[in-house]
C-alpha cells in the first residue's frame, strides 16, 4: 500500500520525517497499523501469534529520532568540547573509528587542536595523548599519537630543498613496503606529524613529480595513512568523501554519523568549499543529496546550517 | 623558593636611564648592569626593556649584545628575555650544536608546567618559523627522536587525580623494562611521555615501594650526562633564579658538600661570576 511505503520511507534514512509519521501513523486505525506490522520488516511473527517489534529495529529507530537532537547539541557546543568528545567517542568505538581521530587532528588549525586537548583535560581528566597511546594498538598507533600531539607552525614559509628530500624519503618508505609498512616508518611519521601544512603540500607535489603518481594512489599505503595525507593537504576532498560514504545506502551506523559530524564541524569553516568539491566529484549539489537522503527536522537543520549567510 | 633579591618599588625609567649611562661611551660599566638587572624580576625587566625602547628608540637587548661579550653576555642575554623566549633560544642552541645537547631539551620539556611548555613552543615558532618538534625531529634519529619529540609535544593533563591500579600496572611495566635493560621499550616511552605528572609520581612511588630503589637513580646511571659546563651552569641558574633555586641550592649542598656559590666561585671569574652570584642571592 502506498501509505505503508510512505511510512516506511519516513522511518528510514537519516533522521525521521516527523510530519509524515504524524499524518499517516497518527491518523491510522488499528487495521492500518496491523497491515504496517505485517509488511516492512520492522516486525516479526512471534510464536505466540502476534507481530512483534524487532528489537534491533527499535534501536535503529531510536538512533534516527536522536539524530536531530545530537546534531543540535553538537552544534551548540564549544568547538573545543566538540572535538574532545568526538575523539573520546572514536576511542571508545574501536579501530574502525581511528579515521575520526586522524580527521580531527589533521584538519583543525594548531590552536583549535590545542583547545581540543585542553578541553579533553577538563572533560576526561586525561590527555588525548595518553588515552590514544594506551587504547590504540596496531600499526596506526605511532602515527595517531604523533598527529594528536602536533602544534604545527602555520606560516607560509617552506624550504623547497627540504621538501624535495622529504618527498624522496617517502618514496623510499613506499618502495620498502614489503619490509616495513610505511605507516610505521619513523621518517613518514616525523614528516607527517611535525611539518607545516604548506610544507607538506610541497612535499607531495614533489612526490608526484619524482615518483610519477600521487602518494594516495600507491597500493601499499595503509588507509589511515592515506586519510592523514588527504586531511592535511586536501581536506575538502576528504570531507566530501566522508559525506558521500555517510549517505550511501547500507552505510553502517558509524559511517552515517559522518553526515552530522562534517556538517556541524565545518559549517563555520569551509562548508562552501566542501560543497563545491562534492558537486565536482559526485555530479550532484550537496544540498540536493541531503534533501534526498535526510528527513524531517534533522534535514531542515542541516540544510539551514549550510544555507546560513548566503 | 627564589633566590632573586629585587626591590618592590623601582622606577623602570630610572633603570633604563642608568643602563643607558652604563653602556654609553667607551667600555661598559658591567657592575652597574649587574646591580640593576641582577636585582629585577621578569616583569620588571620587561618594563625596563620597554622604557629603554621608548626613551632611546633602541632594543636594550641589542645594545647589551653589542656591549658585552663571552659567557657574561650569554648569561645576561638569557636573563633579560621573557622566560618562554629564553627557553626557545636555549632549545634552538641545543638542537643546532654539532652534537645536540639532549639534556637541555629534556630539561625544558620536563621542568615546565604544560602551559609554560606551550608558551615555549609558541615563542619557538615566532622566532624560528618552525615548530619545536619539527626541529627536534629533524635533528635526531631513532629512539632518542621518539623520546624527545614526544616529550616536547605532549600537553600533559595537569590535575592531581591518580589511578592507583594504573600506577601499579605501569610500575610493573617499568620494572620489566629495567630488568631487561630495554630503555627504548615502547611502553616505557609511552608512560614517560604521556602520563600526567601526578600519575607519574604515583607510578614512581609504587616502583620504589615494590623494588626498593628509586627509579631516578637508575635512570641517571643509565643516561650518563656530561659534567658541569659553563652553559649548563648559566642555564640552570638563570632559568631557576626566580623559581626554586633556593631548593636546588639546598639539594646541591646536601649532595656535594660544597655550596653552589663556592662551586660557581671556583669555576667562573670576572663579571660572569659576579652576575651569577648576584642571581644566587649574594648581598652586594
Amino acid at each position: 500500500m502506498a501509505e505503508i511505503e510512505a511510512l516506511i520511507k519516513a522511518l528510514s534514512g537519516h533522521g525521521v520525517d516527523e510530519k509524515t509519521v504524524i499524518s499517516i501513523l497518527g491518523n491510522s486505525q488499528p487495521e492500518h497499523r496491523q497491515a504496517f506490522r505485517k509488511e516492512g520488516g520492522f516486525f516479526a511473527e512471534d510464536e505466540r501469534r502476534f507481530e512483534r517489534w524487532n528489537d534491533h529495529h527499535v534501536k535503529l529507530l531510536k538512533h534516527e529520532f536522536m539524530r536531530f537532537k545530537n546534531a543540535v547539541v553538537l552544534w551548540a557546543m564549544h568547538p573545543w568540547e566538540r572535538d574532545a568528545r568526538l575523539i573520546k567517542e572514536a576511542l571508545k568505538k574501536g579501530p574502525n573509528s581511528n579515521s575520526v581521530i586522524v580527521e580531527i587532528a589533521s584538519t583543525r588549525s594548531s590552536d583549535e587542536l590545542l583547545g581540543a586537548r585542553k578541553a579533553y583535560h577538563s572533560l576526561f581528566e586525561h590527555s588525548i595523548e595518553e588515552d590514544v597511546a594506551s587504547h590504540i594498538h596496531g600499526k596506526e598507533k605511532k602515527l595517531l599519537v604523533a598527529l594528536v600531539s602536533a602544534y604545527r607552525y602555520e606560516g607560509p614559509k617552506i624550504k623547497e630543498d627540504v621538501a624535495k628530500s622529504e618527498a624522496k624519503a617517502l618514496i623510499s618508505a613506499v618502495k620498502n613496503a614489503e619490509k616495513q609498512n610505511p605507516i610505521e616508518n619513523d621518517e613518514v611519521v616525523r614528516i607527517l606529524s611535525t611539518r607545516s601544512k604548506p610544507h607538506l603540500k610541497s612535499v607531495f607535489k614533489h612526490y608526484k613529480e619524482i615518483a610519477g603518481q600521487h602518494f594516495e594512489d600507491e597500493l601499499d599505503v595503509h588507509l589511515i595513512l592515506q586519510a592523514a595525507v588527504q586531511c592535511l593537504i586536501t581536506p575538502q576532498s576528504y570531507f566530501s568523501r566522508v559525506l558521500d560514504e555517510a549517505m550511501r545506502d547500507g552505510a553502517d551506523k558509524n559511517t552515517k554519523k559522518g553526515l552530522t559530524r562534517v556538517l556541524v564541524t565545518r559549517a563555520d569553516v569551509d562548508i562552501r568549499a566542501i560543497s563545491d568539491d562534492y558537486r565536482n566529484h559526485y555530479a550532484i549539489p550537496l544540498a540536493d543529496k541531503i534533501e534526498a537522503k535526510a528527513k524531517g527536522s534533522y534535514k531542515e537543520f542541516l540544510l539551514t546550517l549550510m544555507a546560513r549567510g548566503s | 623558593m627564589a633566590t632573586l633579591v629585587a626591590p618592590v618599588q623601582h622606577s623602570h625609567i630610572e633603570d633604563a636611564k642608568a643602563l643607558y649611562k652604563a653602556c654609553k661611551g667607551w667600555g661598559t660599566d658591567e657592575k652597574a648592569v649587574i646591580s640593576i638587572l641582577g636585582h629585577r624580576t621578569a616583569a620588571q625587566r620587561q618594563q625596563i626593556r620597554l622604557a629603554y625602547q621608548n626613551l632611546y628608540q633602541e632594543d636594550l637587548v641589542k645594545r647589551l649584545e653589542s656591549e658585552l661579550s663571552g659567557a657574561f653576555e650569554k648569561a645576561v642575554y638569557r636573563w633579560i628575555l621573557e622566560p618562554a623566549d629564553r627557553d626557545a633560544v636555549l632549545a634552538n642552541v641545543a638542537i643546532k650544536k654539532a652534537c645536540p645537547d639532549y639534556h637541555v631539551i629534556i630539561e625544558i620539556a620536563c621542568v615546565h608546567s604544560p602551559e609554560e611548555l606551550l608558551a615555549v613552543r609558541r615563542a619557538y615558532q615566532l622566532s624560528y618559523k618552525l615548530s619545536l618538534e619539527e626541529d627536534v625531529a629533524a635533528h635526531t634519529t631513532g629512539d632518542l627522536r621518539k623520546l624527545l619529540v614526544a616529550l616536547v609535544s605532549v600537553l600533559r593533563y595537569d590535575g592531581p587525580e591518580i589511578n592507583a591500579r594504573l600506577a601499579k600496572s605501569e610500575a610493573d611495566i617499568l620494572e620489566d623494562a629495567i630488568k631487561n635493560k630495554a630503555f627504548n621499550h615502547e611502553e616505557v616511552i609511552r608512560i614517560l611521555t604521556t602520563r600526567s605528572k601526578a600519575q607519574l609520581m604515583a607510578t614512581f612511588n609504587r616502583y620504589r615501594d615494590d623494588c626498593g630503589t628509586s627509579i631516578t637513580k637508575i635512570i641517571r646511571n643509565a643516561i650518563k650526562g656530561a659534567g658541569t659546563d659553563e652553559d649548563a651552569l648559566t642555564r640552570v641558574i638563570v632559568t631557576r633564579a626566580e623559581k626554586d633555586l633556593k631548593v636546588i641550592k639546598e639539594v646541591y649542598y646536601k649532595r656535594n658538600s660544597v655550596t653552589l656559590e663556592q662551586a660557581v666561585a671556583k669555576d667562573t671569574s670576572g663579571d660572569y661570576n659576579a652576575f651569577l652570584l648576584t642571581l644566587l642571592g649574594k648581598a652586594d
